[in-house]
């Protein structure tokens, strides 16, 4: 075959452009994770191999308890998101088209394009006045705030696979005898399970990862690892926190392999 | 032939009675059925037959329950079930694509429908494994449903449908994902399977070949309306309208002049001058124009003389037999089916003068 004149993928400065683009995303995480195995104090001058900060940072009573709230935040906020958001998805794709059905995929949506810090100061306010009234001050409102901003997360996947669902699936099992709540148990939920798990571990994942929101809507002793890890660099900094940084990339990493290897099976 | 006698309400399986659906209000409203009615008997194989969007898959959607009609009555012997959802109907349907549930074996496929009804674990083997005799995928029952074929996939979803035993089974258009041989087969089987159950079969297609060697009889549907009901012999031989006969084989049509009608029978005379007699519609007494159809197959080439003369145009050899393209005199084409034998051509080559004989009785004149 005869050389096409014009390749897309044969671009002057390509090779150039994409090497620094990596370099870009890639060298400081790769720096701040290799310091976390630095045996000195210092963030910059290499004092050896030791697995010194991550014991630091495992028995620091302070990161225990900013993980383990971020944990209980993260799995409350992505189950009730990722309950919410099927149903809305269910709603609406199993309906005939109507007028209004396109405002409310938007309205649906719209909170992954209101900018996060608006979220925040509108959340802070409307809590402060309800922790007035109510005199509660749990960890309920950090748990409610990440389930709000998590629903669009968890609706994309769990509507799209239901939109790719053949629905003469859900027809057959009707025809078979199945009223509407065994179609929904039968087939439907069996069918909808990659996308359902596919949802929840994008919103637990966004929620763990979620520093703005948190800030603002936190009471006092309420640190999240993002929000603790966020404090103690005000502080002086410890290559714990490079550590601690290194867990938590591990452990995203991790879900989002899972999730892809779900969502590539029976896709 | 004789009318087919009356049948008493009580041998009716499905009554739709002036079924009317429309999609849409105001002046962009789609009448997708337009005051429809047929009656399909108990036992019988009934077809619905025409093109796509002809409304014959919405009627089938309708008496499985997932269209509600905009006006109209459906009965199951007897009984309004108009207003049921789909599961609360004893019909079964085979889907076009099978719909076989994918995070399903085989064997729990076919035992869904007997799950839902609540049927007694020993019943549901003993069925299930019954049915999968009849449709020969016994061996495949723990399968996926993603590694069997296209035509092992087309006897689940058959042995799915029949399992529950409903009383009407719909097949939606079951056969056109199957390649022609396959197809030839299934046809055979589906009918063997509607005599050994017993049950009413609604078939829905577009394949006038299928519709014809498979029913008992046949609804022709034409733009949301009934054309023509029949048996296959009534709606090959005595189609009611210009789109049955088009739309069933291939015809020629023929504007004749009306001369007379002797004891229900016309006397037309053709464009070449010539007259001959054509049967007429019980009670249908046109005057001056008329259309006159003659199926390929009744008529005959012919060197010298015949009823109509012309030039040969195009031979199309089929196998079994040859179409002879006749450009008649007066303008329009004339098409000949003439059977093949082993020892002679067809006897005719492009560009020759022939004449056309028709066969008494074949000729008849149409409703327009």
């Amino acid at each position: 075959m005869a050389k096409p004149r014009f390749d897309i993928r044969v671009q002057p400065g390509f090779g150039t452009v994409a090497l620094f683009t990596f370099a870009m995303l890639y060298l400081p995480i790769a720096t701040l994770v290799v310091y976390a195995f630095n045996a000195s104090d210092s963030l910059s001058s290499w004092g050896g191999f030791s697995l010194h900060w991550f014991y630091e940072a495992a028995e620091n009573q302070a990161v225990q308890d900013a993980a383990w709230r971020s944990l209980i935040i993260a799995v409350s906020a992505a189950t009730m998101a990722t309950i919410a958001a099927t149903m809305a998805a269910l709603a609406t794709t199993r309906t005939p088209p109507y007028p209004g059905l396109s405002f409310k995929y938007a309205f649906i949506n719209l909170p992954l394009m209101v900018p996060e810090i608006v979220t925040a100061v509108a959340l802070l306010i409307v809590f402060a006045k309800v922790k007035v009234w109510t005199g509660y001050s749990g960890l309920g409102y950090l748990i409610l705030a990440h389930t709000a901003f998590c629903i669009p997360f968890a609706y994309l996947p769990i509507r799209a696979r239901l939109e790719g669902m053949d629905q003469s699936l859900e027809r057959a099992a009707a025809d078979l005898y199945a009223p509407p709540w065994q179609v929904f148990r039968r087939v439907t939920l069996p069918l909808l399970r990659p996308g359902i798990i596919a949802g929840f571990m994008l919103a637990f994942v966004i929620s763990l990862d979620d520093v703005v929101i948190s800030e603002f809507v936190k009471s006092g002793g309420q640190d999240t690892l993002p929000t603790y890890m966020l404090g103690q660099l005000r502080r002086a900094v410890t290559p714990e926190i490079n550590a601690i940084a290194a867990a938590f990339l591990v452990l995203s990493v991790a879900l989002v392999t899972v999730f892809f290897f779900i969502n590539r099976k029976k896709a | 032939m004789p009318e087919p006698s009356p049948v008493p309400d009580a041998r009716i399986a499905v009554d739709c009675h002036g079924i009317v659906k429309q999609f849409g209000e105001g002046p962009r409203a789609l009448r997708a059925l337009d005051n429809v009615s047929v009656a399909i008997r108990e036992n019988e194989f009934f077809t619905l037959l025409g093109p796509s969007g002809c409304g014959k898959t919405t009627l089938l959607r309708m008496i499985a329950g997932f269209e509600y009609p905009t006006e109209g009555t459906i009965r199951l012997h007897g009984e309004d079930i108009a207003g049921l959802p789909p599961f609360k109907r004893p019909i079964n349907t085979v889907f076009q694509s099978y719909a076989l549930f994918p995070h399903l074996t085989v064997w729990e496929n076919v035992a869904f429908g007997l799950q839902m009804l609540g049927w007694a674990k020993g019943k549901i083997e003993a069925r299930v494994a019954e049915m999968l005799k009849l449709v020969h995928m016994e061996e495949l029952a723990q399968r996926r449903t993603d590694q069997i074929s296209g035509g092992q996939a087309q006897r689940v979803a058959l042995a799915r449908a029949l399992a529950p035993a409903p009383k009407v089974l719909l097949l939606d258009e079951p056969l056109s994902a199957l390649d022609y041989k396959l197809r030839k087969e299934m046809q055979i089987e589906l009918k063997r399977m509607q005599s050994e159950t017993g049950i009413t079969f609604i078939f829905v297609t577009h394949d006038q070949e299928e519709a014809l060697t498979m029913s008992d009889r046949i609804a022709v549907m034409s733009k949301g309306r009934v054309l023509q009901v029949g048996t296959p012999w009534d709606i090959y031989d005595k189609p009611a309208e210009r789109f049955v006969a088009d739309f069933i084989g291939e015809t020629n049509f023929l504007s004749a002049a009306m001369v007379g009608i002797e004891e229900g029978v016309a006397r037309v005379r053709l464009p070449s001058g010539i007259e001959i007699s054509a049967s007429l519609a019980e009670g249908y007494r046109p005057a001056g124009e008329a259309t006159v159809v003659v199926r390929p197959e009744h008529a005959r080439m012919v060197t010298t003389g015949g009823q109509l003369s012309g030039v040969v145009e195009n031979i199309v050899y089929f196998g079994t037999d040859t179409h002879i393209h006749v450009k008649l005199d007066q303008g329009s084409t004339f098409m000949v089916r003439q059977q093949n034998s082993r020892s002679k051509s067809c006897g005719a080559s492009v560009g020759d003068r022939v004449g056309i004989d028709i066969a008494p009785d074949a000729a008849q004149v149409l409703r327009d």
